[in-house]
């Protein structure tokens, strides 16, 4: 890797050039550790940094896109009638989600470096992953101009507006399909945005998706089973629940994801389907409350955006509040708001608006709880 | 302080809605479209400059414990003056105002200025005050207005010009959140993010 560091250490901008150093800055320690350390103060030496932590976000989320990509070429097949093979569909699926991914990163890149520019401050890592989640996270069908408006509006209003990755209190992919869900609603929702018809339009199949059919009041044509394995219509790679776990069982193995708030999202929306299931009002409430997990994006949520470190709750017992609270929104939202078929990416987002109280409330607490404690220990020491 | 500073500031460095924040309110309620913008500014405007006047007349005779009830009283007299004679003139525009019209008796700017300014001082700066503030409010409130319109509805002042301009055809379509009051607040932000920006003086500290 000489000749590599060698052309670093030759382009590195000076004089004229040395505003681009953010710039350099961002690639340079893409490529390689940084040599130099911190003098000051005790650190804890660590191989995994942001960079790190993030990449193995990125390749936890290959399966799911992977799959993903294969499930467009799926159901368009079904629904042209066109015979395809395992492979084609697969092609077709890339053909149809690559241009997405480009332009997301593209446009967030872009932004990010710009922002770091003129700030003086590094570029930081956290757009690899959003730029890879948002393109996951809508329908196939949606317009590429309307994508690049999404990514630059969670960015900049997401992210920048706050002071760059790590101060963001929403996670910005979550802006992102927030802000086309409202602004764009018919490409976003409805039966006619999920299953594309060829390989560069935007023009859809009609598919409703099984939260759809169960928003009109209809039972999901899909069995549990479709929904376990994801070959059914729906956002370009939530459908999937077994792809979805193998990139959950990487980040719960490498500790980068919280179990707890993963466990406790599912917990919550199974206490909630439970609720609806015991009052049992209509044919949404009775629905097994198991199918709320394999329907939309509620483990795609769980797993890859409930968890993002920076915007969940940080105390251990405020994971727990913020997954539990999640998880029972996701499904109340479902079902009892059928203006808004997806209940995850709102409850997500709102409780990421409450995460910051959840902690504050759990760490006053504490205090109460030791101060208390101290209190009493120092009168049994006066009466002893 | 001169009497063009009294008109000049508002619109900048002492603006309503950027620096005061007051008035927010009815700016992100009001602006989805560009007539019920620009009707509500001048309602506003008028109100303001006319209350700010007439207090200023009377500020040495009320009494300063019920001075509020007092300012209260004039306010809502302009309001509902001007809220008739919309209804009269410009009945579909005070139909889409609906409530917000009847709501500057309570708008912050109103109050705000009687109380910091048309108390205390002489009727002719009074005057050119509330001028001063009510156009700073309009500025931003046509603003918003205007790019609420344009990417919300695609029209400006009711003319379609997106649909002139061909961009449907070519695949563009109009902004849903453009024209809920969310995206109003956040283009409130940006401006005020792009004033400060200029105005270092301004940033908090």
């Amino acid at each position: 890797m000489d000749w590599l560091a060698n052309w670093f250490e030759k382009i590195e901008p000076k004089g004229k050039l040395s505003w681009l150093g953010s710039t350099y800055e961002a690639f340079h320690t893409f490529a390689f550790t940084p040599k130099s350390v911190t003098r000051q103060g005790s650190h804890i030496r660590d191989a995994v940094d942001m960079k790190r932590s993030i990449i193995i976000v990125v390749i936890a989320l290959i399966p799911a896109l992977l799959f993903g990509m294969w499930n467009i070429g799926y159901q368009t097949s079904i629904a042209t009638g066109a015979d395809w093979n395992w492979l084609y569909m697969w092609w077709f699926g890339f053909l149809r989600m690559l241009p997405m991914i480009v332009v997301s990163y593209l446009v967030g890149l872009f932004i990010e470096f710009a922002f770091a520019q003129v700030r003086h401050h590094e570029v930081n890592e956290g757009f690899l992953a959003t730029g890879l989640l948002i393109p996951m996270i809508v329908p196939v069908t949606t317009p590429l101009w309307q994508l690049a408006l999404a990514v630059a509006f969670a960015v900049i209003i997401g992210k920048e507006v706050f002071g760059g990755s790590g101060m963001n209190f929403l996670n910005p992919a979550l802006v992102a399909r927030a802000f086309l869900f409202f602004s764009y609603p018919t490409h976003m929702s409805g039966d006619k945005v999920w299953i594309a018809n060829d390989l560069w339009g935007t023009d859809a199949i009609a598919g409703a998706t099984p939260l759809g059919e169960l928003a009109a009041g209809m039972h999901p044509s899909a069995s549990a089973l479709d929904m376990l394995l994801g070959t059914i219509p729906g956002s370009t790679c939530e459908t999937s629940v077994i792809a979805i776990a193998l990139g959950a069982l990487l980040l719960l193995f490498t500790g980068i994801a919280s179990w707890r708030i993963m466990l406790s999202v599912f917990l919550g929306g199974g206490l909630m389907g439970l609720l609806f299931n015991a009052i049992g009002y209509n044919e949404y409430m009775q629905l097994p409350f198991y199918y709320h997990f394999l329907m939309g994006g509620f483990a795609f949520g769980a797993v890859f955006m409930a968890t993002d470190p920076v915007t969940a709750a940080q105390t251990n017992t405020g994971k727990w509040i913020y997954g539990l609270l999640i998880g029972a929104f996701a499904v109340l939202l479902r079902v009892c708001n059928p203006a808004y078929p997806e209940g995850m990416m709102l409850s997500i987002l709102f409780m990421n608006c409450m995460a910051p109280l959840i902690d504050h409330c759990v760490v006053a607490q504490n205090i109460k709880h030791r101060a208390k404690r101290a209190v009493a220990i120092g009168k049994e020491a006066h009466n002893g | 302080m001169k009497n063009t500073d009294l008109i000049k500031l508002p619109f900048s460095k002492n603006n309503p809605i950027l620096v005061q924040v007051l008035g927010v309110c009815s700016c992100l309620a009001v602006t989805a479209q560009l007539k019920p913008a620009v009707v509500m500014a001048i309602s506003v405007t008028v109100v303001v400059a006319l209350s700010n006047l007439i207090i200023s007349l009377l500020r040495n005779t009320i009494p300063p414990r019920i001075r509020i009830i007092v300012q209260l009283v004039v306010v809502s007299t302009l309001v509902v003056l001007v809220d008739q004679v919309l209804k009269a003139y410009m009945y579909d525009v005070s139909k889409q105002l609906s409530v917000f019209v009847g709501l500057i008796i309570t708008n912050c700017i109103v109050m705000g200025r009687l109380e910091a300014f048309a108390m205390v001082q002489k009727p002719w700066p009074s005057l050119l005050d509330g001028i001063g503030n009510g156009l700073g409010y309009s500025v931003i409130l046509i603003t918003l207005g205007f790019v609420r319109e344009l990417f919300g509805s695609g029209t400006l002042w009711g003319y379609p010009v997106v649909e002139k301009l061909g961009l449907y055809s070519i695949g563009y379509e109009n902004n849903g959140l453009m024209i809920m009051p969310p995206m109003a607040l956040i283009l409130v932000g940006l401006i005020i993010w792009w004033h400060r920006s200029r105005n270092k003086d301004l940033v908090e500290q």
